[in-house]
């Protein structure tokens, strides 16, 4: 039998606000373990939390990029559970009020474009971080960490609507993009400042009815959402296939084994009793926020992509490359404003400069070349002062001290001979010197073209432009 | 509503307590008293009433996203049963 996978995604993305959800203590990663606590998040009795605007606005923006509603009741609910990375006993969460629901995403695939239902999006504060130690004694312990604790969370639920691991993959991609050009999530999935959760279940093809789904945890790359995705699609499968059955679990995803294992049976552990938080008011956003929100959205990746392709008639390639950062695609515009050439330009910093980037493990934002440097640059080769090979190694002296082409290629005296006299005296030189093979040429042998050119480039050191050597050439010896 | 043994045992599982028969007893007795007297409510009709989870008239109150100071490490720490590297030390969490 066929069977088809289907996968749904819980992204949680940390929200890059300074303070945390309900209290002022600072979001900032990797201090000292226990030193951004205060009594509202250690959940002391009598203490009352207090919303960020900021968080509030930064969910509203997410929601409005990708098409959900926002609505202007919503409520947080205490979610019940007992674990040490959690010191109240409860999480604040949402529930069966979220901020925003009902939205989509379109993502880009081989096969086309395909939209993705996002079911809902809701605001929780983060829980803290369990340390387990490596030594022998640590065996009977865990640490606990609690800067986390309340930093401001969104949780982006998806429709069930995936079907491979690619669509998930892209999917969430195109979340992380988005959320990084609206600035309100680092995307860091290493530093676990965006998480992901999938729900995988098979049903044979063609069945309407859903399978019974595994839920997929500890999944810190792309790559691994996609391995472990592959692994459970396969895993279950055999179940199915040996005439077992699929039981609702959570299973955690082990990068090194490359395999998926059960963590602890549900039942017990979900029973959360959500109810009302009594301590926080229903929150109203009203439409003004919204507007607010609206009109600060920027433009977004699959925007920014379709534009470069119709407005700079670049491959669609071409303009995924440059617009995975809103910085690198704010560098290409640059470029492309001072040098009047799309596809050259796209061709420079994907070939050359992100090559150079990412072997000094550089950001744009770092990048010692200036749009105008590369104008100047793209100028030489076209006016034949320069060959493009020759263009080449000054582009990575211009990287590597800033300095700008016209300099560097005259401090190396490596600017090209196209000058048609000068080269035809030179040549005339060469053809003297070799009678016999000028007249075997002659004769037929167009071959010996090389050794011409070749004796023409030894003569020049080089920089003689070959185009303009290969016409006086056939000239001469015609 | 009624409460059964079970129930008790349940939730007390869940909050992490170890109970003895003679407080399972006294629990699921009391409980099963606090539901009756609350279920007097449904005698009312609420037809067309808005569920109400806060009695207060007030909007949301917003803070402003600013870091203030936190407490000192030590004071964080000082309630907890045990702490090493400036960390709460509790039982091993398996996962």
């Amino acid at each position: 039998m066929k069977y088809e996978a289907v996968i749904g995604l819980e992204v949680h993305a940390q929200l890059l606000t300074d303070s945390k959800l309900f209290c002022g203590c600072s979001t900032k990663f990797g201090s000292d373990p226990n030193t951004q606590v205060c009594q509202i998040c250690l959940g002391m009795p009598g203490v009352l939390p207090v919303l960020n605007r900021k968080a509030v606005e930064y969910a509203v923006k997410m929601a409005l990029a990708v098409n959900c509603k926002v609505n202007h009741k919503s409520v947080f609910a205490r979610k019940n559970y007992f674990y040490p990375d959690l010191p109240k006993g409860y999480q604040i969460s949402q529930y069966n009020e979220p901020l925003t629901e009902k939205g989509f995403l379109d993502i880009d695939l081989e096969a086309g474009r395909k939209r993705i239902g996002i079911t809902r999006i809701h605001m929780e504060e983060d829980a803290g971080k369990l340390l387990h130690g490596e030594g022998i004694e640590d065996a009977n312990y865990s640490f606990v960490d609690l800067n986390r604790t309340g930093v401001p969370l969104i949780e982006i639920v998806s429709e069930p609507d995936m079907r491979t691991s690619e669509e998930a993959q892209a999917y969430l991609r195109a979340l992380r993009d988005i959320l990084v050009y609206l600035e309100i999530c680092s995307g860091n999935m290493e530093e676990g400042s965006f998480r992901c959760d999938a729900n995988v279940s098979i049903r044979p093809v063609g069945a309407e009815k859903l399978g019974t789904k595994a839920e997929l945890k500890n999944m810190n790359s792309f790559k691994f959402v996609k391995e472990a995705i592959d692994y459970e699609i396969q895993r279950q499968i055999d179940i199915v296939e040996n005439g077992g059955k699929v039981v609702q679990e959570t299973r955690l995803f082990d990068s090194a084994k490359g395999i998926t294992a059960s963590m602890r049976s549900k039942e017990e552990a979900h029973d959360y009793r959500y109810f009302p938080e009594p301590d926080l008011l229903p929150l109203f956003v009203e439409d003004k926020l919204i507007e607010d929100c609206r009109s600060k959205l920027p433009e977004l990746p699959q925007q920014k992509r379709e534009r470069f392709i119709s407005e700079y008639g670049i491959p669609a390639y071409d303009a995924g490359v440059l617009t995975a950062t809103k910085e690198l695609a704010h560098y290409y515009e640059s470029v492309v404003k001072a040098t009047g050439e799309p596809k050259l330009s796209s061709n420079w910093i994907m070939g050359e400069l992100l090559r150079l980037l990412k072997e000094d493990n550089k950001d744009v934002k770092d990048c010692p070349i200036t749009p105008e440097a590369i104008a100047s640059l793209i100028e030489m080769v076209k006016k034949g002062e320069i060959s493009g090979k020759m263009a080449k190694e000054v582009f990575e002296d211009m990287y590597k001290t800033g300095k700008a082409p016209a300099e560097i290629v005259k401090s190396k005296g490596m600017s090209q001979i196209s000058n048609e006299d000068e080269l035809g005296k030179i040549i005339e030189g060469i053809i003297a010197a070799n009678p016999e093979n000028a007249e075997r040429y002659r004769a037929g042998k167009v071959q010996l073209m090389g050794f011409f050119v070749g004796e023409t480039m030894k003569a020049t050191k080089g920089q003689a432009n070959p185009g303009v050597v290969n016409k006086i050439l056939k000239q001469k010896l015609g | 509503m009624s409460i059964t043994k079970k129930d008790v045992l349940h939730v007390a599982d869940l909050a992490r307590l170890a109970l003895t028969e003679e407080e399972i007893n006294l629990y699921t007795d009391q409980i099963q008293r606090i539901l009756s007297y609350v279920e007097k409510l449904s005698e009312l009709d609420t037809t067309g009433v808005e569920p109400t989870t806060h009695t207060v008239p007030h909007k949301t109150a917003f803070r402003e996203d600013k870091a203030l100071p936190s407490l000192a490490q030590d004071d964080v720490l000082r309630n907890a049963p045990e702490a090493e590297r400036s960390c709460f030390k509790v039982p091993k969490i398996i996962e």
